[in-house]
């Protein structure tokens, strides 16, 4: 199952680092960056259903 | 000099020459039990198979022998066990590279290396590498001994089949020869003409899939390098030779090198020598002196026909599907068309089994021909991305997988050819779910070593009754048929109670002519096995 309920300690905290992360990139190098961390998380959450869930409900067709 | 039946291309081996036939001075077309079109290494092992059984063979081709070019190349362990099983792996063992170990670069770098690390315990290798004319000289060399030992092949060259026209119980062939047209007449027809298909286009059928807007240049050098015998694979090399670039050893001193050049491309041009030169100089580096042997540009589609069987006309091979190369599922998987066919063939003309039988050929090839276009798909999206984001992500992968192995799992540039499970399919019987899932119904027999004798050399050439540590009549009349029983203990060999026991204590297979499993279960029952068997043989 997708967590869709408030998950996050500091959500605060852990925008700005998303944020900052990106900070002094191109854009080019922003979008290259995301791809990664895209699959970075991909392999952590593993669950097929789960990644199923959240690449529709990014699409938005939950 | 015209012919009426003029060279298409150039030919490695002459194999076929032709010979008038009485057939063509006969007053009425002459009826043959079995005719194949086309004498391409499909072609060629169903002949070899078929004749091999007793079933009167005949094979046309327009053309005298094999076709110049390295072409197929990279031939999987599964096509060795069933050239093993037609008499023809031998020479081909002797002649091919053996090769494990793959390395992936993206620009100048190696992302990582993998190695098929083939497992222990099969007489086969995971892979070699041979050039197609070589697959199919030693095909023919197995054809020449069948036919020194009776098995009644006959093989037709420079005999171009020009119209067939199908009948409810047989099929009608106009054929063109140097001495003129003669016509004859198939029960069955097996269509190995290959991708551009005549028979299939004479016959209106579909042929449908995915173009793949991309142009791929083969060189095939010959150099006395001393890289190793691996593949070598690039994605955007910094040698600029093409948007990706595969190296990988042929026996003879000869390297296939494989560049890809994009859509829009002046193919003449490219194949220019001075043109095909600079591109290997700029991977090779200057000091490397090598001949260029065969060139050649191709482009591809992943499709399938609809039903490969039509009535009496059967197609078998690239006539039937066409996949990207990436992976090796071309030749080696028309190979597992001929293993799955021929059998049941020969049991349908032999009236043991009815014609349904023929049904599961379409049935569990197609489902074949669908795991290799999704996987040579796959393959090919991620190697030539179709979009910017598509890139994006793929260039991530590589990005992440020189130091993250969960990311060499996505880089994709090729997934080699595994034979297929025909999960699902109509013919299996029961399971029994304490032995492994990878013997499961549906699946080749992995192979097993025994003492010195390897275990799919102990199969019969009909259906076998393989026991494990369980009692079990030496053979069982049933159908028609007689089934053989192969009895061994799996006490002292840890391989085939791996493969074939797993958690259960005994076992008894029932495997079918093509080395795959029909059913299985802990211990004998006759009434069980003959029901599985009616099942195998569609007389259910």
């Amino acid at each position: 199952m997708l967590i869709i309920t408030p998950n996050l300690r500091n959500p605060d905290e852990a925008y700005a680092r998303l944020i900052a992360t990106h900070e002094g990139l191109t854009e080019a190098e922003s979008h290259a960056l995301n791809a990664r961390l895209v699959l970075v998380l991909m392999n952590h959450i593993g669950d097929d259903a789960v990644l199923a869930q959240a690449l529709d409900l990014a699409r938005g067709q939950d | 000099m015209s012919s009426p039946v003029a060279d298409r291309y150039p030919i490695a081996f002459q194999l076929y020459p032709y010979h008038k036939s009485s057939d063509q001075t006969a007053a009425a077309p002459v009826r043959h039990p079995l005719v194949i079109v086309g004498g391409g290494p499909i072609g060629l092992a169903a002949a070899l198979d078929l004749g091999r059984q007793g079933v009167p063979v005949l094979l046309l081709d327009d053309h005298e022998g094999a076709g110049l070019g390295s072409r197929a190349l990279c031939f999987a362990k599964r096509t060795l066990e069933i050239c093993d099983r037609l008499g023809a792996a031998g020479p081909m063992l002797e002649k091919g590279v053996r090769w494990n170990v793959g390395k992936v670069f993206h620009h100048d770098r190696l992302l990582y290396e993998f190695n098929l690390l083939p497992e222990d315990g099969h007489a086969h290798p995971a892979f070699i590498n041979l050039q197609q004319p070589w697959f199919e000289k030693f095909l023919h060399d197995a054809i020449a001994r069948a036919q020194a030992e009776g098995a009644p092949i006959e093989l037709r060259g420079r005999n171009r089949v020009e119209a067939v026209t199908p009948a409810a119980d047989h099929v009608t062939l106009s054929v063109m020869t140097p001495d003129g047209p003669y016509q004859l007449q198939a029960d069955w027809l097996i269509a190995c003409d290959g991708a551009r298909s005549p028979v299939r286009t004479m016959l209106g059928l579909d042929f449908n899939g995915r173009v793949f807007e991309d142009n791929f240049l083969i060189a095939d050098v010959r150099m006395k390098a001393d890289f190793p015998t691996e593949r070598w694979f690039w994605f955007e090399p910094h040698f600029k030779s093409g948007d990706s670039a595969l190296l990988h050893k042929q026996p003879d001193d000869i390297w296939r090198i494989d560049f890809q050049l994009g859509w829009n491309i002046d193919r003449a041009k490219e194949l220019e020598p001075a043109n095909i030169r600079a591109r290997v100089d700029a991977m090779l580096g200057p000091d490397v002196a090598y001949e260029l042997d065969w060139c050649s540009i191709y482009t591809f589609q992943c499709r399938r026909m609809d039903r490969f069987r039509h009535g009496r006309v059967l197609f078998a091979g690239d006539s039937a599907h066409q996949v990207s190369p990436f992976g090796a599922r071309g030749a080696n998987s028309g190979i597992q068309d001929v293993d799955n066919l021929a059998w049941k063939l020969k049991l349908v003309i032999d009236g043991t089994a009815p014609e349904a039988l023929l049904d599961s050929y379409d049935a569990e090839r197609v489902y074949g021909a669908d795991e290799n276009i999704l996987n040579s798909t796959r393959a090919t999206d991620f190697i030539t991305p179709k979009s910017a984001v598509s890139k994006l992500f793929r260039n991530a992968v590589l990005d992440l997988a020189e130091t993250l192995p969960f990311a060499r799992g996505l880089v994709n540039s090729g997934r080699l050819s595994l034979p297929c499970t025909y999960d699902g399919s109509a013919l299996n019987g029961p399971d029994a779910a304490a032995m492994p899932a990878r013997s499961r119904p549906g699946s080749a027999c992995p192979d097993a070593p025994l003492g010195g004798a390897w275990l799919l050399h102990q199969f019969s050439a009909g259906f076998t009754l393989l026991t494990l540590d369980a009692d079990a009549p030496e053979s069982l009349t049933a159908h028609g048929l007689q089934v053989r029983r192969l009895g061994l203990s799996a006490k002292d060999n840890a391989a085939l109670r791996a493969r074939y026991l797993g958690d259960a204590t005994s076992a008894i297979y029932l495997i079918r002519p093509d080395q795959h499993v029909a059913a299985r279960w802990q211990s004998y029952d006759e009434t069980q096995v003959r029901a599985a068997l009616a099942r195998a043989l569609a007389l259910e």
